[in-house]
């Protein structure tokens, strides 16, 4: 039997999870996000509030301590999250995406009730581990060493750029069991922040989203229990891949949020700012240009939302995630940039928000897979 | 412990337009609500829950589109919710409306009902009292806080125009709430997982023992004759003065308007 072909609704439980992030984001989220910013502080007391709500589990079961949605409603609550505030959007996403996601999809169950279950239930908060200062794009090329000794896996190395580094109970850590056999040699792992021989280095002072906190991780002789030992040894490197296939959904949602945000600040910005005897929303000038930014924010969510409905349907998205990134995250520095622009000098002051939207912008075309991997990625499936 | 709460869906505005041929409320386009008195009277009805175990069931009489404010309840903890609906039902006013609900409730078992004092777009405060008065119960309205409340009793705060009247009341009893009584929670993400997985109970006419004519739009005694929106019949003055006097002035014609007294 036929299906009913394209549906473009969000069904009645997504769209009343789309209402309760909004109202959210816009009461608990927005009245805190220039502060944040400004201050460069981590903001745990939304980790609590989002906890407390069952936002850090959103697309796991019950049974995992999560709060039996889908991967769409996820998507929505980063996206509503980052309208207001990016950096709470990240939080949530890497947390979600890089950390439950792979507990999820590769853990065993014994893994998943240590682990995943706190992690859900936001009673612990999750990071991911894979690059370090030789690799970034090139991921593969992981100095990070784990060498098996009885029962446990011996560490050393460290990562970089991690977010949520610092912050966060749970890591998932890449890392060489095997070096002679390049990317079939890394294995993935389970690391707890208190477990010896684990320690925070630097803490990066970055352009944008500075709320969130993206740390250097240091692996001194940290034994990781053999258990901890997340999906087989040398199988690490695929499933960086595809959390992070996983992870891009997330962070497009994330620049769909900042460029709905940023526009939505100027659509009130250039109905009030009187130039010339008029409000500038009455100038042609201004209109092509909000007209053909919704336009452009419009594709991206569509694009995002397509890649969340694939994985929700358990359908190959690797392709469309990277699409869904790549394009969301320029829609993203467009959008904001123009909105700046369209401010005027104000939109270049801290007085109004989408200065520091235009700063948050930028990360999305990088981190996860900057736009030349999202790229390669695309062509790579194209040209095969 | 039963709690009944009593709530209905409003439009989300206070400026309601109104269609001038028909004299009836423009509801069209407008995004409704859930009524905030009735909202925070829930929120009460959770927190008892919360604290002492209860089961706490959502009454709402209206169109069969109220079902998604009832779902929103479910989401925020709602234990069961019945939606009284039937075109006979349609157009009452507040003594049609009580005898309903009234009846409805004859058929449950309950400790506490929670109305909200008033709704936002009627605003008459008489849907709660009159429903108490025709269960025959007693009735505190205007509450803004609860002391106590056990098997046996509740002790409330009840809001007058200066001050609180501390008052007690055997159960079962109703009392009207209102908004600032509580701040309502959140939805969950787990509630709104579920919500769509329990029931919504629909009461027709059929479903409940009542005379018809006491009912609906022809046993409402209230006839709305005319409905209009105040014309505005001056323009306003513009002056341009230095703030002394722009002082003097506001505090003037506040006098002149008998706002305020000399």
């Amino acid at each position: 039997m036929l299906n009913n072909g394209m549906n473009f609704d969000l069904n009645e439980k997504q769209t009343l999870m789309r209402k309760l992030f909004r109202e959210f984001a816009e009461k608990e989220v927005k009245p805190l996000a220039a502060e944040i910013d400004e201050e460069e502080r981590f903001p745990i007391e939304n980790v609590r509030k989002m906890s407390e709500l069952g936002m850090m589990g959103i697309p796991f079961e019950s049974k995992y301590g999560g709060s039996d949605g889908d991967n769409l409603s996820y998507i929505l609550a980063v996206e509503e999250l980052s309208k207001v505030c990016a950096t709470t959007g990240v939080i949530l996403s890497a947390h979600t995406s890089l950390c439950c996601n792979p507990i999820y999809a590769y853990g065993t169950d014994e893994q998943k009730m240590k682990y995943l279950v706190p992690l859900a239930k936001g009673e612990k908060l999750g990071a991911f581990g894979l690059t370090e200062p030789n690799a970034g794009s090139d991921a593969a090329m992981q100095q990070t060493t784990a060498i098996k000794e009885g029962d446990y896996y011996k560490i050393n190395g460290s990562k970089i750029f991690i977010t949520n580094g610092g912050y966060a109970d749970i890591y998932i850590i890449f890392a060489m069991t095997d070096k002679q056999k390049g990317t079939r040699g890394i294995s993935a792992f389970i690391v707890e922040k208190d477990m010896d021989g684990f320690s925070i280095g630097k803490i990066e002072k970055k352009l944008g989203i500075h709320g969130s906190s993206t740390a250097e991780l240091i692996f001194k002789d940290l034994y990781v229990p053999k258990e901890n030992l997340l999906g087989q040894e040398g199988k690490g490197f695929g499933i960086a891949m595809s959390t992070l296939d996983g992870g891009r959904i997330g962070i497009a949602a994330q620049a769909v949020g900042i460029a709905q945000g940023a526009l939505n600040e100027t659509i009130k910005y250039v109905k009030e700012r009187k130039q010339f005897g008029r409000p500038i929303s009455a100038f042609q000038n201004t209109q092509f240009i909000i007209a053909d930014l919704q336009t452009k924010i419009d594709a991206a969510r569509l694009l995002v939302y397509r890649a969340a409905y694939l994985k929700d349907t358990n359908q190959s998205y690797t392709t469309e995630a990277a699409m869904a990134k790549l394009f969301a995250a320029e829609v993203a520095m467009e959008t904001t940039t123009k909105a700046v622009q369209l401010h005027g000098g104000y939109g270049y002051t801290r007085d109004y928000p989408v200065e520091r939207m235009f700063r948050d912008a930028k990360i999305t075309e990088i981190y996860e897979g900057t736009s030349e991997i999202q790229r390669l990625v695309i062509s790579n499936k194209l040209l095969k | 412990m039963n709690i009944l709460v009593l709530l209905k869906q409003v439009p989300d505005t206070t400026e309601m337009q109104i269609d001038k041929e028909t004299g009836t409320l423009i509801r069209t386009g407008v995004p409704t609500i859930t009524n905030p008195d009735d909202l925070a009277g829930f929120e009460m009805a959770l927190r008892i829950k919360d604290e002492k175990g209860a089961k706490v069931t959502c009454i709402t009489m209206g169109p069969p589109q109220a079902k998604n404010m009832l779902r929103e309840l479910y989401a925020m903890g709602a234990d069961e919710c019945i939606l009284v609906s039937d075109p006979k039902f349609g157009g009452a006013d507040t003594w049609a409306t009580s005898n309903t609900l009234a009846a409805v409730i004859n058929q449950l078992d309950y400790d506490l009902i929670i109305a909200g004092r008033q709704a936002i777009d009627g605003d008459t405060a008489q849907v709660g009292p009159q429903t108490a008065e025709k269960l025959g119960i007693p009735q505190i309205t205007y509450v803004d806080g609860i002391l106590e409340i056990n098997d046996e009793k509740i002790r409330v705060k009840k809001a007058l125009e200066n001050s609180y009247e501390i008052l007690e009341c055997p159960l079962p009893c109703l009392i009207t709430t209102l908004s600032t009584i509580a701040t309502p929670r959140y939805m969950s993400v787990k509630g709104i997982s579920h919500a769509f997985d329990k029931d919504i109970k629909v009461v027709t006419f059929n479903d409940i023992d009542i005379d018809p004519s006491i009912i609906g739009l022809k046993g409402s005694p209230t006839k709305v004759k005319k409905t209009f929106t105040k014309e505005a019949h001056k323009n306003s003055d513009v002056l341009e003065l230095d703030p002394k006097t722009t002082a003097r002035k506001i505090v003037e014609t506040l006098i002149d308007f008998k706002f305020i007294g000399k």
